[in-house]
Parts: structure tokens; sequence; C-alpha cells
């Protein structure tokens, strides 16, 4: 009687390869970095008396600088992430029904909006501010540019990939009845992107109040700036003021988002 | 998005295909208003825009073209870079694992899952870079501060997608692995992991990309990396070696994309 040789396995010898490969790659890659990385020993053991030491300079809070220089610079690191994503919105809807392939049927156009895109969000929102301001002096109007930027290519990429998943149907009943492109767009394609479209809205407000507040260490306007004064001065007890500050806006704009979310979305 | 001329007459009771939605309107104008109020604050003048694109035309005529010249400090600080998001996104991945599971609250006890969820937001609530002064702070500057601030950050948005996922899953196997007298090792190993991996390996890569793009600006506040290098260039108005600087890290993480992707690939 012959045996059946064959044996079940879960993968192919080629997905079993690379596996392999990539398991040596993380492997080599982390033992790299272990062994190369700059890092005193020495200073992670010193951490928990920092850290210590850390605590007792930020005690007592100094609540009086909330009024004199925290509160003001809120507001206009909400208006800075604010401003900033209405302006982004206004120029990644372009960019993204040119990055459709449904919607532009024309490559070209669509690899330039995906590099637009991309190059986009390759540069953190932090260094888009050290542009900005190196164009446009210190100042929030820095700060909402660099936001608006880096949340360009954010906003484009989900509202293209929405719009490339949109149906056929509706769209094609609106061609044949001699509807203009634009209200195609708008009764055809808008109702079916909607919901994604202010959910990616509302989700990139949400991260562009936590960035918008770190824009002013480089000089960009908002609460940023009033943490890199107490931080130059080495006023801690000033900025654990400002650090729970920041704390307390992100925890508000998450509850916002959610409630905004559960009543249109 | 106005509605459509009157219809003719004889219909008396046509319904109109697309009605006016006046509470839209009004948030859309709401919004509006809005926005002209935060721009008057920003005091934007148009001398001041014309100022701008003039020196913005000046700064660019000095950006090009990009400085390589100084390679060695240029390798060195993107090689740092890479180092730093490579530990972090290791320890913070390893990390997160076991937290993303206790906070799941479909498995786990109420008194294990809040403390978890409390965890995660407290990672999640501070910009990496605003970690990485306290952890400046309290390790000195350099490499290790880069890297713990990015552990933390990593942990606060893996946890939280795995603990998601894991609340997504469907309860019968685990019911099934459970009637069979598995252990909880056991139930993890083979009913949580194999309906939660794919998603993982999504997020794993989506946050190794992120951690290579945040290892670049750590340095700005004193974490290491070619952020600090970058920062010096701009203090010292060498745009050109800013330049140099930028389209080095964008290749860089146009490279981890394609790396991001073969690894997702891998494990479909």
């Amino acid at each position: 009687m012959i045996r059946d040789q064959r044996r079940w396995q879960r993968f192919t010898p080629m997905q079993r390869a690379r596996r392999a490969a990539f398991y040596l790659l993380a492997a080599a890659a982390i033992g790299q970095s272990l062994r190369a990385v700059d890092v005193i020993p020495e200073f992670l053991q010193d951490m928990p008396e920092q850290v210590a030491d850390l605590f007792r300079r930020m005690w007592p809070l100094d609540w009086g600088y909330y009024g004199k220089a925290v509160h003001e610079a809120l507001i206009e690191t909400f208006h800075i992430a604010t401003l900033g994503t209405i302006l982004a919105i206004g120029l990644a809807l372009p960019v993204g029904m040119l990055a459709a392939s449904n919607l532009v049927p024309w490559r070209p156009l669509n690899l330039l909006a995906k590099l637009i895109l991309v190059s986009s969000r390759s540069v953190n929102s932090l260094v888009w501010a050290l542009l900005f301001v190196a164009v446009f002096g210190p100042g929030a109007l820095a700060g909402t540019l660099a936001i608006a930027f880096r949340s360009i290519g954010f906003v484009g990429k989900l509202f293209g990939e929405a719009l490339e998943s949109t149906a056929r149907g509706p769209i094609e009943a609106l061609h044949a009845v001699g509807a203009p492109p634009a209200s195609v767009f708008l009764k055809g394609y808008w109702p079916q992107v909607q919901p994604a479209f202010w959910s990616i809205a509302l989700f990139r407000w949400d991260i562009n109040i936590r960035e918008s507040a770190v824009l002013g260490l480089v000089g960009a306007g908002g609460i940023g700036m009033a943490l890199d004064t107490a931080l130059t001065l080495l006023y801690w007890d000033q900025a654990a003021v400002v650090l729970l500050t920041i704390l307390a806006v992100v925890a508000a704009a998450e509850i916002a988002v959610t409630a905004i979310r559960s009543r249109i979305l | 998005m106005s509605a459509p001329a009157a219809a003719p007459a004889p219909a008396p009771a046509r319904r109109d295909p697309f009605p006016p939605n006046w509470p839209a309107r009004a948030a859309w104008g709401g919004l509006a208003l809005y926005a002209l109020y935060a721009a008057s604050t920003l005091e934007v003048t148009w001398e001041r825009f014309v100022y701008g694109l003039g020196n913005g035309a000046r700064f660019i005529g000095r950006m090009l073209p990009p400085d390589f010249s100084k390679t060695e400090l240029l390798l060195r600080g993107l090689i740092e870079s890479l180092e730093i998001a490579v530990i972090a996104s290791a320890v913070g991945i390893l990390l997160a694992m076991p937290v993303g599971l206790m906070a799941a609250r479909n498995l786990m006890p109420r008194w294990l899952s809040w403390p978890a969820r409390g965890l995660i937001a407290l990672c999640r609530s501070f910009h990496a870079v605003i970690v990485a002064i306290l952890f400046v702070k309290a390790v000195g500057f350099g490499a290790l501060a880069g890297i713990l601030a990015l552990v933390v950050s990593s942990i606060g948005f893996i946890a939280k997608l795995i603990a998601e996922a894991i609340e997504e899953i469907s309860l019968k196997p685990i019911e099934a692995m459970r009637a069979a007298g598995a252990s909880f090792g056991g139930v993890v190993a083979m009913a949580v992991v194999p309906q939660v991996l794919d998603r993982f390996v999504g997020f794993a890569t989506y946050q190794l990309d992120s951690n290579l793009r945040n290892s670049t600006m750590v340095g700005i506040v004193g974490g290491g990396g070619i952020g600090a290098t970058l920062f010096t260039a701009f203090q010292k108005f060498d745009y050109d070696f800013v330049l140099a600087i930028l389209i080095a890290i964008i290749g860089v993480i146009f490279a981890g994309e394609l790396l991001a992707g073969w690894i997702r690939d891998t494990f479909k």
C-alpha cells in the first residue's frame, strides 16, 4: 500500500520564504539599531529621580499664568486648528477629486494629484511651520498655513478614496438624463461620500487641535508659544499649567467630535 | 445646491425632489462667518501677504539648488532617526499588545479594562513632541528621549486600535474554545489573534510609518535624530541644506511606505 505523501501546509513555500525574510529583516534592523544607537544607560537609571524632581518643580501649579498668557494663546490655538482644517478642506477637495480615477479618467492627472498629496503628508506639520515662519514671520498665520498644508494630504487622500468607492448606478442615471457635470457631482457623488467627508473632516480637526498645540515651539503661534516661554525660563510650574490646559482642550475636542459624529452620521 | 425652478402649475402636490435643507444651510453659513471672524484675528493684511510672497520667492531662491555636500552630517542624522523609529516601533508594538488586550471590554473585567483605557487616553492626549520635551528633562538630550516619546505615542495609537478590533470580533470561536476547556492563553492565541491579525499588521505598519515621520521631528526639542540637524540648519539660515534634508526625509519616508506595503502583502 502506497502511503499518501502529501502534507497539508497553510502557506506556499514562497509565502513562507517571504515571512522568513521579514522576520530576518526585522530582527536585523532591531539588533543593529540597538547596537548602534547612542544611548547612555546611566541616564535611564537616573530617570525616576529626575521625574520626581520634575514633579517637585511643577508643584504648586502657577495658576496665575493661565490668565496672563495661556488663555489668549488657547483661543489662538483653536482658531489655528479650525481655520487650518477649513482651509485644508477647501484645498483638498479639488485635489482629492483629481486623484479619483473614476471622476477624472486621465492617468497623468491622477498621478500628479497623488504626488501633491504624498508630499503634503511627508512633510511634518512642524516642518511646514518652520517653512511658513521663514516666509511670513512668526505668528498664527504661519501656524494656520502649516496645519492646512499638512492636512491637505490626509483629507485629499481619504476623500479621493471615498470618491473611488462610490456606486456607479446613480451617476449613470444622472448622465442618462443629461445632467450637467456640477449636478452629477452634487447629486450623484456628494450624497454618497458625505458621511465619509464629515467623518474625515472631524477626525482631522481632532488631530489638528493636538498638532496646533505644538506649533508654537517653532514660533508659529498658539499655546505652544506659552509652553516654549515657560520651558526656556525653566518655569516648570507654568509649563505644567499649559500641559494641563492642553490635556483639557484635547479631551474637550474628543468629546465634541464624538457628540457631533453621533448627531450627523 | 438650490432646488430646481418651481414645478409647472398643473401638478398640484408634486414633492420637490431636492428640498432645501435649511438647518444644513444655516450650519454652512455659520461656519463661513466663523472662518471670516477667525481669519480677521490672524491680522492678515494684503501688504503682509505680498511681502510674504516676495519673501517666499527669496526663500525658495536660497533653497535651490539643494546642498548635499554635508553628506556625513545628513547620513548620521538620518541613521539615528531610523534607529529611533525602529526601536520605538518594536518596543511600542510589543507593549501595546497586552495593553490593547486588557482594554478590550468584551474579554476583560471592568476593573482591568478601565485602567487600561485610561492609560491609552493619557498616552494619546499629548503630541509626541510634547512627550519628548518631558523625556528630555527626564533622561537628558539624545536618542533615548526620542525613543521613549515615540514608544508612548505608539502605545496610545496601537493599543486603542487593537482594543477596538478585539471588541468587534465574533465571540463564537472563543465560546467554543472555552467549552473545549482551553486555558486563557489558548483562547487568546487561537481564537482572538487569528481574528485580529490582519488589522493588527495594518496598524503596526502604519505606526512604523508614522514613527519614521515623527522620529525626524523629536530632534527639534532635543530628542535626537535628524530633527536637530534640520532645526540647526533653519536657525543658521542654511536653506539649501534644509532642502537637502527635506528631500532626504521624503525619500526615506517614501521608501518606508513601500516597505510597509511589502509587509502588508506578506501577511495578507
